[in-house]
This record gives structure tokens, C-alpha cells and sequence, in this order.
């Protein structure tokens, strides 16, 4: 089931993001700082989600055999 | 403020617009060419998870704290990380067994157990009652505020017959049956509705993005200058702030992205658009990350929008819920408050239509049929056409499940923010997890694990969050609430066994699935699966591992055609039935539906097609009911489960060897081919050969006999025959030389000496040889040689052949006394190259391959010359081959031709034991055709 490249890729992503998205890699940005006047935390998390968003296009789009791996 | 025509108006116009989407896509799937068979449309229908509460309830959560509506968005985006594996199993299972529900998933799974596929429909009309109710307080209350005075609360009817979103309900429930329940589909799909729910996902995003953008830039110029103002104020800053000073902040959060995460792919609406609606695996390819993205853009503005609002209006003014709507009609953007207006409108029509649809099936299915059938009218020994029924019970389901919406909506709607109303019913769903979950990837699990696990689960959320929330809206005593039920203070609802600090939600879900989890893992565990628990798991988790043609049939008894035709024609109507069967037949390669033989597979595929129609459970009992079974134990599964297996090994060892006699024949076919080619060259060669030793024999021969028979003949008649005969002697030993030299070289035995050579050297030696030739001829030769080049490790004699043979060729060529050669040596790369261009006639391009083959010159050339062979090339060709070099012809008619090669620097060392014919493996050997 999770044999072949890509099946592995997702799930080390999955754990990424987890780990991304939860105590204590989240405090990271729990300050009361600004970047381009905006408030760091929500940024953080659009950022961190908008780049596990193209990671996970990049995973699924370019194994073109992936079908083959279940 | 508008005016209520105008704003039902456009809402009607909007939902008939849906209508015409879906129609029109009903239409192009009836012409074959289906809309919905693209990646981004089931990326857009799975955007039906966006419903009012993201469109609404995101901002008045985002208002109240902050960030805290994100987790239900980022839940989502880890499942989808995930979902190529987990979704795509889930897609198959159900598309090879034909299953329309979650509730048809779970029975089937373990053991097709009717009571299971109640239970899992209950839980899901209950869990879902409130979410329903949601969409109708957001449609009442968005429409209360569009119509009504800036900042007053809409007047409710008192009377329940005058409420306007009664009316609404019933005028949903009418929509959504046109849309789903006009007619019986055994796969349970709906192109139309799948189309319209894109289109509303769109209408949606657009819709909030504008007044995300309204907000941002229009009423603050910019989000940077929005913030700048909103952390100015001390509440609006802790609104920014991660755990604002709750306890357990992070294990909430976890609480909440894992509520969502399980949420996203266990929802009726979800599961139907993701699995049942899906008409191909590989979209899901581009929806794992397009729906996240879709997700990401509809909340990229929800907290400047809540910000903004606060700041407008000031905290308290106003219900943050309606921020979207209100903020642009305080402005007066009266046509931007609409076209939000007709967003949300979208969101909760396309979440209440899928919704009801989903649930409607499993209500039916899974509900009401399992006990119709149990009745004499209706079950096995019965007859008559059951599929208007069915239509009924659904449609009657859909209004049904509206309705309770709207009790829900009347009772403890107004208690209740959009969110929290929401996340119960997400709780509810998430029962299903452990025992989906498990049963697709562990075999072990069983019907009572499973039946346990859900009681429990649902229990637990019953308990600890559907009775307060029943409580807090004052339709139960609230007094369990505070001092726990009989007075016990370990049961209190929203501190069980004392656990306090979490937020009911999180306390709830974390009791709940555990409860469920030990109950599903610890009584599964309790005993050994059943022999139909065990099929049904196997046929579950390996649902990769088999080709349908290879899947065991976990059946044995016997069977009649003439019983399980009129069966599958009273549930999907007599027509699809024969089609049905008719295709059977011919899938097993019989002509007639009466030749088909009434073995397993048969009724293994009857019951599948039954299934998609009235689940997998009530069509277990309905083909048990007309065929005479004989009971499985765990050892006959075995037994079947081998004997597929075996008939898989087989079909794959036969598979190879065909695959491998395939690739023998074809290599035989190419060698055969190849044979034949050299049988021919062999033949061409042969006949030259003969041809060009025939030539100068017969004239020696013609002349002997002159001589011979004139006895006359003069001294310098004679001098001048002789010297003929000689020079055609010479010219036939040398044409069996070269043939002999031909051949050497062709297959390997030739004698290489090789030394260090000195390519100038070598051409001037070459030059100097020719020189009587060319001066004979009146060609001028020029040489261009560098000042000195590194040598080469060659043979000195065969490259002085080489250079030779083109000397004497370009001189053959070259006109008579005007003719001119040049000879040129430049050292490149890893070598050197010679090139020898001469100006006579050129040689035309389709010519151009053929001069290096053997007596290419003799057939054909118009360029004839008698004392050629036509093998210098050929042999000039191998010999360069030889050390690694290549040859070239550059030529046009009338511009001259230059031939040219080019010889590597060898290494000595790595020269020694090369093997020609190892290295150009191309050619003949000679030998043979000698011999």
C-alpha cells in the first residue's frame, strides 16, 4: 500500500506537515512581530500550507506511474 | 437595505441557473461528451465541503478567536497529503463492489451485516440533522440582514407557518430530489448535480474573494494598513495571538485538525463526491492538491474581513457571522452585498443538496428497505416492480431529512454559533474513522468490533456533546450539565472523569474516539472473524492485489437463472435487468441469457448489481432468499481464497509464457529476416564477383584465341595483345586479392601490424607513390599538410592503402588535364582527419550510401571504369572501422566529391585483442561465401 517512491514521499510529507502544523514547530511563530505589515502567525500558516500545497503538486503530478504503486 | 422580491428573485433565478448547469450537463453526458470527466470539476465538487460555515461561520469564528478557524481547513490539507493512498483505495473498493454509501461501505465490510448499516445511518442522519440546520440559519439569517435596516435585529415570525425558512426547507428538498431522485441509478451517480456543484464552488469563491478584496483594499486602502489599525487595538491584537490564554491550546488545535482531517473524507457529501461521483481514479491525482488550494484562496481573507469588521462596526455592534454581508450594505454596495449574498446562498444549497442526497441513499438502502423487506408484501417470495419505491422512499427521505433540519434549526439553532453547530456534527462523522479505517487496511477487524466500537462512539458524542448542546438551548433540564448525571460529579457531559481544561469539543472527540477505538479494536480482538467476515476483509484490503478477473467468489450452493432474473428486475427494472444479463452472457461468452451457467460468478454479479440499488446488505438477503446457499466456514474462504489464488498463479504463469514465446518468435522472425538479408547479400556478392572475374577472363581469353588462330599476327600486334592480357591478369589477381583481403578483414583474421604512424609522413609517401599516375593523367595534386601532427597507433600499410585507394579514385575521377586534387590533413579531437577532394563530376546524393557498399561502382554507375573493382571503398571503409575511425562522402553533382576519414589516437594499450567484428558487427562474412 505504501510501497513505491511517490506513496513514500506523500507520507513523509503527511508527517511534515503534521509535525509543521503542531506544538512546538507551530510556537515558532507565535510573536507579536509584522512582516510586510502583516501579523506573523496567520502568515506563517498560509505560507507553510501554500508550500505543502506545491510540494504535494509536485509529488502526485510528476509520477506519472503512481497507479502502479499501491 | 433591499427589497425581499428582489433578493428572493435573484435567489430563485440563481437556483434555476444551477438547474440549467446541471441540465446541460445531463445533456452532454447523454451525447457522450461528459463535463464532468475532468480533473479540476472533481477538484471543484470537492469544494463542497466549503458549505455556510466556511462562507459565514469562518469570519464570526475568526472575530471571536482568531486564528482558531484555520484548523478545519488544515485538517483537510494532511488528509489530502494522504489521499492518493487512502481515497483511491476507498474509490476502488466501492466502484468493484458497487457501493453508494458510507453506511453500504461499513455493512459490506464486515460480513454485509443489515444491523451495522442501520447503525451507521443513524448516526448519520442525527449527526448531520444539525449541519443541515445550519445552512437554513445562515440562508435565514443572511436574507434577515440583506432585508432589514443596517444594525436591527429581523423580526421572527412567532408562528411556524409564517417562518420563511420553513418555506425555504421544503423549497430546498424540492430542488435537491429534481436533482438527485428523478430517476434510479444503480451507481448512484449524478453528472448534473456534480456539474452544478462546481459551478457553485466557484460562484462561491469568487463571491468571497471580492469581498475579501472589498475589505482589504477598498475600505482600507490596504491588509497591511488594516492590521496597522486592528493591532492598535489591545482586543484585536490577542485576537492575533496563538492560545490567548487558554489551557491545552495545542492539544486543541490537534483535537481540531484531526476532527477535520477524519471529517473531510467520512461526511456523507464528501464520500459521495469524492467516491461515489468519481468516474475516474487519476483525477484524484490533481485534486489532492487543487481542492487544498481551493481551501487555501477561500480563507486567504476571512480574518482581514472579521478585522475589518470589528474595526467598522466595533466589537459587540455587530453579528460577526454577517460581516460578508453587512460591511459592503453599510457602504451601499447594495449589487456587492447581493452577489455575497447569492455566494453563501451557493455554498449552503450545494453542502444541503449533496447532503440530503448522500444521506437520502443511505436512508433508504441501508434503513428503510432492510425493514420493508422483512414484511410478506415486499420481501423475497414478492413480486412486482419495486423501483418507483424505491424513487419514493428517497425523495421522501430527502424532504424528511430538511425537515428535521429545520426542527433542529427552530429548537436550538439560535443558541448555537455556525461553527460550533458544525463541529458537532463533525464529531458525529468521526465515528467512522476506526471502522473504515481499519477495514480497509486490517483484516482482523469484526462485525461486533465494529458494531461496539460505533455504539460507544456514538454514545460518547451523544453524551458529551449532543445533549448539552440540547440543554444549553433550554429543550432539556440543564441541570446534568453542572452536577453531572444523578448527582455523579465523575459524569458531568463536558468534564467526564473529571477532564477538564479542553473545549467540549476536543474533550468530546478525544472521549469518544477512544471509546470507539478500544471497543472496535478489543471486541474484534475478543474472537476470530467469521468465515463472511473474513471473505468480505480480504476482499477489502487486497482490493489492489487482484485483477477483477482473478477475485474470488465467496460463495457456494446452487443457483437458477430463471430466479435471479425476475430478482434483479423488481429492484432495477425489468429492462436494465435483461440488459444487464445480456451482457453477462456475453461476457462469459454464451449467446443467450438462459445458456448462462448459474455458478457463483453469477450470483456474485447479481448481487453486486443489486447492491448498487438497495445496498450491499438488503442484497445479500434478497439473492439468499432465491438461491439455495450452502453456509461457508472459515475453511471453504481458505479453500476459495486458494483456489483463486492458484487460478491467479496460473493465469500469471501463463501470462509469462506466452509473453516470453511471443519475444522468441519475434527474435526468431528478426534473425530469420536478418538470414534471409545475408542469404541475399551473399547471392548479390556473388554474382559480382563472378561478374568481374568473367570480364577480364573473357577478353585474356578472346585474345589468346586471336593469337592462337592468326598465325600472322605481327610482333607488335602480338606485343600489344599480350600486354593486355597481362595488365587483365594483374587486374583479376588483384580482384582476388582484395576479395581474399575482403574477407580477412570482414571476419577477423586479418594481420594488423601496428605502429606509431606519422599521418604526413604517410601522405607524403602516399603522394609520392601517385605521383607518376597523376602526372600520366594531368591532374594536379596539392597537398595541405599542418607542420606536424601527434601519431597515431596504426597499421602503416593498410591506412597507405586507404590513402591510396582515394588518391587513385579521385585521380580516376578528376577530368583529364584539368583536373585537380586536393589532399588536406588537420588534426582534431582525439584524432586526425584526411580529407581528398577532388573536381570531377560529384556524385549525386541518392548514390551517395552506395558508393561504400561492395561493386556498388560496377552495376549501375555511369562513371564505369575499367580498372576498378568496386572494393577499394568497401575495404577502405573496414580498415578505418578497424582503429576506431569513420569514413564520409561530401558531394554534389558538378561541385566535385571530397571523401574523407578520420582515425583516433589509439591507445596502444587498450588497442591490443580488439575485435573488429565485435566492434562493427555489421557486414558479411566472406568466408562462407567463399566456401
Amino acid at each position: 500500500m505504501f510501497q513505491g517512491l511517490a506513496a513514500q514521499r506523500l507520507v513523509a510529507l503527511f508527517f511534515a506537515g503534521w509535525a509543521l502544523f503542531n506544538f512546538p514547530l507551530l510556537a515558532l511563530w507565535d510573536h507579536d512581530a509584522r512582516v510586510f505589515g502583516l501579523p506573523l502567525f496567520p502568515l506563517a500558516l498560509f505560507v507553510v500550507w501554500a508550500l505543502l500545497i506545491a510540494a504535494l503538486a509536485w509529488v502526485v503530478e510528476r509520477d506519472t506511474d503512481a497507479t502502479a504503486t499501491d | 437595505m433591499l427589497s425581499a422580491p428582489l433578493v428572493i428573485g435573484v435567489s430563485f433565478a440563481y437556483l434555476l441557473l444551477l438547474f440549467a448547469v446541471a441540465h446541460w450537463a445531463d445533456l452532454r453526458a447523454a451525447q457522450g461528451r461528459s463535463v464532468i470527466a475532468s480533473p479540476w470539476v472533481y477538484a471543484l465538487s470537492l469544494a463542497v465541503y466549503c458549505t455556510a460555515w466556511t462562507y459565514f461561520g469562518s469570519v464570526g469564528r475568526a472575530a471571536t478567536s482568531g486564528v482558531w478557524f484555520l484548523p478545519t481547513y488544515l485538517g483537510p490539507m494532511l488528509a489530502m497529503i494522504l489521499a492518493w493512498m487512502v481515497v483511491r483505495k476507498m474509490i476502488r473498493i466501492a466502484k468493484t463492489w458497487r457501493i453508494t454509501s458510507i453506511a453500504d461501505f461499513i455493512a459490506s465490510r464486515y460480513g454485509k451485516s443489515p444491523l451495522l448499516a442501520g447503525l451507521v445511518t443513524l448516526i448519520t442522519v442525527v449527526g448531520i440533522v444539525p449541519y443541515i440546520a445550519l445552512q437554513l440559519k445562515a440562508i435565514a439569517s443572511g436574507y434577515a440582514v440583506l432585508t432589514s435596516p443596517l444594525g436591527q435585529p429581523a423580526v421572527q415570525s412567532a408562528q411556524w407557518w409564517t417562518d420563511s425558512t420553513l418555506y425555504l426547507a421544503i423549497a430546498l428538498a424540492g430542488f435537491t430530489i429534481v436533482f438527485g431522485a428523478r430517476h434510479l441509478d444503480s451507481t448512484e451517480r449524478h453528472e448534473g448535480m456534480v456539474a452544478a456543484i462546481a459551478f457553485e464552488s466557484v460562484v462561491k469563491l469568487m463571491a468571497f474573494l471580492a469581498i475579501g478584496l472589498f475589505v482589504s483594499f477598498g475600505l482600507f486602502g490596504n491588509p497591511a494598513r488594516l492590521f496597522d489599525q486592528a493591532l492598535a487595538v489591545d482586543e484585536l491584537r490577542r485576537l492575533l495571538q496563538f492560545g490567548q490564554g487558554q489551557p491545552f491550546a495545542y492539544a486543541q488545535w490537534l483535537g481540531h485538525t484531526l476532527l477535520a482531517m477524519l471529517s473531510v473524507i467520512f461526511l456523507p457529501r464528501q464520500f459521495q463526491m469524492m467516491v461515489v461521483e468519481n468516474v475516474d481514479e487519476r483525477h484524484l491525482r490533481r485534486a489532492v492538491w487543487a481542492f487544498p488550494l481551493y481551501l487555501l484562496l477561500i480563507n486567504l481573507f476571512v480574518l482581514p474581513i472579521a478585522m475589518g469588521g470589528l474595526l467598522h462596526f466595533g466589537p459587540g455592534q455587530m453579528d460577526p457571522e454577517t460581516f460578508v454581508l453587512s460591511l459592503p450594505l453599510s457602504q451601499g454596495h447594495h449589487a456587492l452585498a447581493l452577489f455575497a449574498f447569492v455566494g453563501g446562498l451557493s455554498a449552503a444549497t450545494g453542502m444541503v443538496i449533496v447532503e440530503a442526497i448522500a444521506v437520502s441513499t443511505m436512508v433508504c438502502n441501508d434503513l428503510v428497505m432492510p425493514l420493508l423487506l422483512r414484511m410478506h408484501r415486499f420481501g423475497a417470495r414478492a413480486s412486482g416492480d419495486l423501483t418507483t419505491l424505491l424513487l419514493t422512499i428517497r425523495r421522501l427521505a430527502i424532504l424528511g431529512i430538511l425537515l428535521l433540519g429545520y426542527l433542529y434549526f427552530h429548537l436550538a439553532g439560535e443558541a448555537y454559533a455556525l461553527v460550533s453547530i458544525g463541529l458537532i456534527s463533525f464529531a458525529a462523522v468521526a465515528q467512522f474513522a476506526p471502522a473504515m479505517l481499519g477495514g480497509m487496511y486490517w483484516k482482523g477487524g469484526t462485525q461486533g468490533g465494529a458494531l461496539t466500537g460505533l455504539l460507544l462512539g456514538f454514545g460518547f458524542w451523544a453524551y458529551t456533546l449532543m445533549l448539552p448542546s440540547l440543554a444549553k438551548s433550554g429543550w432539556l433540564p440543564g441541570d446534568f450539565l453542572v452536577h453531572g448525571l444523578w448527582g455523579l460529579d465523575w459524569l458531568k457531559p463536558e468534564a467526564f472523569l473529571g477532564l477538564a481544561g479542553l473545549d467540549n469539543i476536543t474533550h468530546s472527540l478525544f472521549w469518544s474516539l477512544l471509546a470507539n477505538l478500544v471497543g472496535y479494536v478489543g471486541v474484534s480482538l475478543w474472537r476470530p472473524p467469521s468465515a463472511r467476515e473474513t471473505s468480505q476483509a480480504l476482499l477489502f484490503v487486497d482490493v489492489f492485489h487482484r485483477a477483477s478477473g482473478s477475485r474470488p467468489v465467496f460463495w457456494q450452493g446452487k443457483a437458477q437463472v430463471s430466479a435471479l432474473l425476475p430478482l434483479a428486475g423488481r429492484f432495477l427494472g425489468v429492462e436494465t435487468a435483461r440488459r444487464l444479463f445480456n451482457e453477462y452472457a456475453q461476457s462469459v461468452g454464451v449467446g443467450h441469457i438462459d445458456q448462462i451457467p448459474a455458478d457463483a460468478r453469477l450470483v456474485h454479479f447479481v448481487e453486486t448489481q443489486l447492491a448498487g440499488a438497495i445496498g450491499s446488505a438488503s442484497a445479500r438477503v434478497m439473492v439468499a432468499s432465491v438461491v439455495e446457499e450452502e453456509a461457508l466456514n472459515l475453511d471453504d474462504v481458505m479453500r476459495i481464497l486458494d483456489e483463486a489464488s492458484q487460478l491467479r498463479a496460473y493465469s500469471h504463469a501463463l501470462e509469462d509464457k506466452s509473453r516470453s514465446l511471443e519475444r522468441a518468435t519475434n527474435e526468431l522472425r528478426e534473425a530469420n529476416e536478418k538470414l534471409k538479408s545475408l542469404d541475399r547479400l551473399k547471392d548479390d556478392f556473388m554474382s559480382s564477383v563472378t561478374h568481374e572475374l568473367r570480364t577480364p577472363l573473357t577478353s585474356i581469353r578472346a585474345l589468346s584465341e586471336l593469337m592462337r588462330d592468326d598465325d600472322q599476327m605481327d610482333l607488335a600486334q602480338r606485343q600489344q595483345f599480350l600486354g593486355i592480357i597481362v595488365a587483365e591478369a594483374e587486374r583479376l589477381s588483384r580482384l582476388v586479392n582484395q576479395v581474399l583481403d575482403m574477407a580477412k578483414i570482414e571476419a577477423g583474421h586479418a594481420e594488423w601490424h601496428n605502429t606509431e604512424v606519422d599521418m604526413r609522413e604517410l601522405l607524403e609517401q602516399a603522394a609520392g607513390s601517385m605521383g607518376e599516375t597523376y602526372r600520366e593523367r594531368g591532374v594536379a595534386l596539392e597537398l595541405r599538410l599542418p607542420a606536424s601532427v601527434a601519431p597515431l597507433w596504426a597499421d602503416h600499410d593498410r591506412i597507405t592503402q586507404v590513402v591510396l585507394n582515394l588518391l587513385s579514385n579521385a585521380a580516376k575521377y578528376a577530368p583529364r588535364d584539368s583536373g585537380r586534387v586536393v589532399m588536406s590533413l588537420r588534426p582534431v579531437e582525439r584524432g586526425v582527419e584526411v580529407e581528398v577532394q577532388d573536381n570531377g563530376p560529384g556524385i549525386a546524393l541518392d548514390q551517395q550510401t552506395m558508393v561504400f557498399e561492395k561493386f556498388r561502382q560496377v552495376s549501375g554507375d555511369e562513371h564505369y571504369r575499367p580498372g576498378g573493382t568496386g572494393l577499394g571503398l568497401p575495404i577502405s571503409r573496414q580498415i578505418v572501422e578497424h582503429f576506431g575511425g569513420r569514413m564520409w562522402l561530401q558531394s554534389s553533382p558538378g561541385q566535385g566529391a571530397r571523401f574523407g576519414f578520420f582515425l583516433p589516437h589509439t591507445d596502444p594499450a587498450r588497442e591490443t585483442g580488439s575485435d573488429p567484428m565485435a566492434a562493427h558487427g555489421a557486414g558479411i562474412n566472406l568466408t562462407g561465401a567463399q566456401a
